[in-house]
């Protein structure tokens, strides 16, 4: 640990392979992320899985590292868990790598590793190998980590094909906020809000609608493209049509006012702890009052149905009686948004 | 404290969007003729395609979208200038949104920052004078677009570098003005506009006074709308109602923050810095005389186009032969009626000006239109 006093920032010798690079891992990896698998440091990790097995892995480069609601650690942890949540599946273990830039402070880096620590604790899942890699000044920014994990698939039934007409389209929360806060995040924009990224991992809800045995068709987290993208993917998946109701979508007051200031659509901004369900109608009750037992899902909601009017395409009705497609986003609306 | 949404949502009010469409429909019935509207700003033809305004009106009432979209009907040789300018040296170009990916004869300005050139997008062009600041021993060229509305921004800015002796700052002046393009459009004998919907913001500017001789001349009804659902509906319920009584008058259904003179500081400062250049060629309808600004030759020490002239190609570069960006500006023909439109000319590979931004007649159609159908 005096070592790392010492050195306030990490340098070219962490990752080395040597002496300040292990010190580096045991001091700050290994206490954070502690667990048998990963302190019995062998060249892999040895799992043992049974049964149907998702396996997803994601990297991360948003920036800023710190952001309104979350940093880089709490999103590649999320984000991971995520997609694993949203197949159905148990998210078990993790592994994690870290690019960091020469000279990176190492608080920033323990805090970041913490909030990682964290949110493992909201899934159960664990992160059983890893790799450091320090890189030039100039050769990355800052920090980039990716994360890939493996998890008990429960649901196999889940998938973008299986959209079914009839089916109702259901929002867990409020959309747009991870977009929108990295937006207010970044240089440039001088705003001031209360605004926070809805960055979250999606398991502990996932498995209670599972345990409830929810027949659920298909199940995405909107991450970047937003419900746009998810809806488009689906109904080009499933040849289905999906008709949504403006109203019925919940968006913030400072996401909806951010849009309106920078001419963006809440249904294109990126979140990272909201997801969108499409499941019978008969079940809608039964998720709702699952989904509004979570905090975060409080305003989760019915947003639309599936039909086979315009098979591949997502129509949003507007509150006046218009309708128009909803399309995908199209170039550069925010890089470097995860 | 008030928030946004409680601003606009007066204005996004079904109840009085129905009502309007009403309205707009019993008042439309008495005209026996067609009621063929050019919105001239972009922002309007995004609002009246985005809300779906278009379904609400009776079927003598149609759009035709102009050309007042400043992304689309910039030519790919100032889009070449642009590409020129930061593959020079040393150099820093920024510019505003959209401008990024509209591409020139040889490729988009994305593509050029993806090889190597420093190209900055930025929000607000103040940013331009840390940028300068911060990069002392870089040029930095601020590539300037816009109507009206954007143009002082551009005159701020210049007044600041001046004030403050940033010496790194140049601009290229892509300004162009919206009454020459109303003249444009109008001077074609086959011309099916006969009502226009006048700019919003731009008029905050210039005033609804620079609209008066159009009215005159071409005898033909201008409301000056607010670019919210409900402007645009109460502005073409004004409309209705001009063509029913045979008249045509300029109006302001956008008084909230329009008035007659306009903002006469920001045209002093305009005045101060820019001046009118003979001719712009716009993408789509062709050089069109006193239709952009220039800066005044006092500045000329900040004008990338004298600075760099020997660097700059000067070839005019017209759109696709297939492309019918002209007449669908003029009302002449439909998006649909383009062979290539969503087939070889899309968002994403435009072909045409109108495709190029999303306040362009065929990318707002291609986005949004098609439901009815």
């Amino acid at each position: 640990m005096s070592h790392l006093k010492a050195n306030k920032t990490v340098q070219l010798s962490h990752g080395g392979g040597g002496k300040e690079m292990n010190r580096l891992i045991k001091d700050i990896f290994f206490k954070a992320f502690d667990n048998p698998i990963l302190r019995s440091e062998e060249d892999a990790a040895r799992l043992h899985l049974s049964g149907y097995t998702a396996f997803t892995t994601d990297s991360f480069t948003v920036a800023p590292l710190f952001f309104a609601g979350g940093d880089i650690g709490k999103l590649a942890i999320a984000g991971t868990v995520n997609d694993l949540a949203m197949m159905g599946a148990e998210p078990q273990f993790l592994s994690s790598s870290f690019i960091i830039e020469e000279g990176f402070a190492i608080d920033d880096l323990k805090v970041i590793v913490t909030s990682m620590a964290n949110e493992l604790k909201r899934s159960g899942a664990r992160i059983v190998c890893g790799d450091t890699k320090v890189v030039p000044r100039g050769c990355a920014d800052g920090l980039f980590i990716n994360t890939s994990g493996v998890g008990r698939i429960l649901n196999n039934e889940i998938s973008v094909k299986n959209l079914q007409d009839g089916d109702a389209i259901i929002v867990s929360r409020d959309i747009g906020r991870h977009g929108a806060a990295i937006l207010m995040a970044r240089e440039g924009l001088a705003l001031e809000s209360d605004l926070t990224s809805d960055c979250a991992s999606l398991w502990p809800i996932v498995e209670q609608l599972i345990a409830a045995n929810i027949e659920i068709h298909a199940m995405r987290d909107a991450t970047r493209g937003g419900l746009s993208a998810v809806l488009n993917e689906w109904a080009s998946a499933s040849d289905v049509g999906i008709e949504v109701n403006e109203s019925a979508i919940p968006v913030s007051s400072e996401v909806s006012g951010l849009c309106e200031l920078y001419g963006f659509e809440p249904f294109d901004l990126a979140n990272e702890g909201t997801f969108i369900l499409a499941v019978p109608q008969t079940s809608v009750m039964a998720t709702l009052e699952i989904m509004k037992t979570f905090c975060h899902c409080e305003q989760a909601s019915l947003i639309g149905h599936v039909n086979q009017i315009k098979p591949g395409k997502v129509i949003l009705n507007t509150p006046w009686g218009s309708r128009r497609f909803l399309d995908v986003p199209q170039g550069e609306l925010l890089p470097r948004i995860c | 404290m008030l928030s946004l949404n409680e601003l606009y949502r007066g204005f996004r009010d079904p109840d009085v969007i129905k009502s309007l469409a009403k309205q707009i429909a019993i008042t439309a019935a008495k005209y026996p003729g067609q009621i063929n509207i050019m919105e001239v700003c972009g922002g309007h033809t995004h609002t009246i395609m985005k809300y779906g305004l278009n379904q609400l009106l009776p079927a003598n009432i149609e759009f035709i979208h102009g050309p007042g979209c400043p992304v689309c009907i910039m030519p790919k040789e100032r889009i070449d200038h642009a590409a020129a300018l930061a593959s020079l040296p040393d150099t820093i170009l920024i510019t505003l949104g959209d401008m990024i990916r509209v591409p020139g004869s040889n490729g988009n300005l994305a593509q050029y920052r993806a090889s190597g050139c420093d190209i900055r997008p930025i929000y607000d062009p103040l940013d331009c004078l840390t940028i300068a600041t911060d990069n002392p021993d870089k040029t930095v060229i601020f590539f300037a677009i816009g109507f009206e509305t954007s143009t002082p921004m551009t005159a701020v800015l210049l007044e600041q570098a001046e004030k403050r002796n940033i010496s790194n700052l140049l601009f290229h002046i892509n300004h162009v003005l919206v009454p020459p393009a109303i003249d444009a459009v109008m001077a074609d004998p086959n011309v099916k506009v006969n009502a226009f919907i006048g700019p919003a913001h731009v008029s905050v500017i210039s005033g609804a006074k620079v609209y008066r001789s159009a009215v005159k001349t071409y005898n033909t009804p201008l409301v000056i709308s607010g670019f919210e659902p409900v402007d645009v509906m109460e502005s073409i319920l004004m409309i209705a109602k001009q063509k029913v009584k045979a008249i045509a008058l300029l109006e302001n259904q956008y008084s909230r923050a329009v008035s007659e003179q306009g903002n006469l500081t920001a045209q002093a400062l305009i005045n101060k810095y820019m001046t009118i250049r003979p001719s712009f060629r716009w993408r789509g309808l062709g050089p069109i005389a006193d239709s952009a600004l220039m800066l005044r030759d006092e500045y000329r020490h900040r004008d990338a186009e004298q600075v760099y002239k020997e660097q700059l190609p000067n070839i005019e570069i017209d759109d696709h032969k297939a492309c019918q960006c002209g007449d669908i500006l003029r009302g002449l023909s439909k998006p649909k009626d383009c062979k290539v439109f969503g087939r070889g000319c899309t968002p994403e590979t435009p072909l045409g000006s109108c495709m190029v931004s999303s306040e362009g007649a065929c990318n707002a159609h291609f986005r949004y239109n098609g439901v009815t159908e």
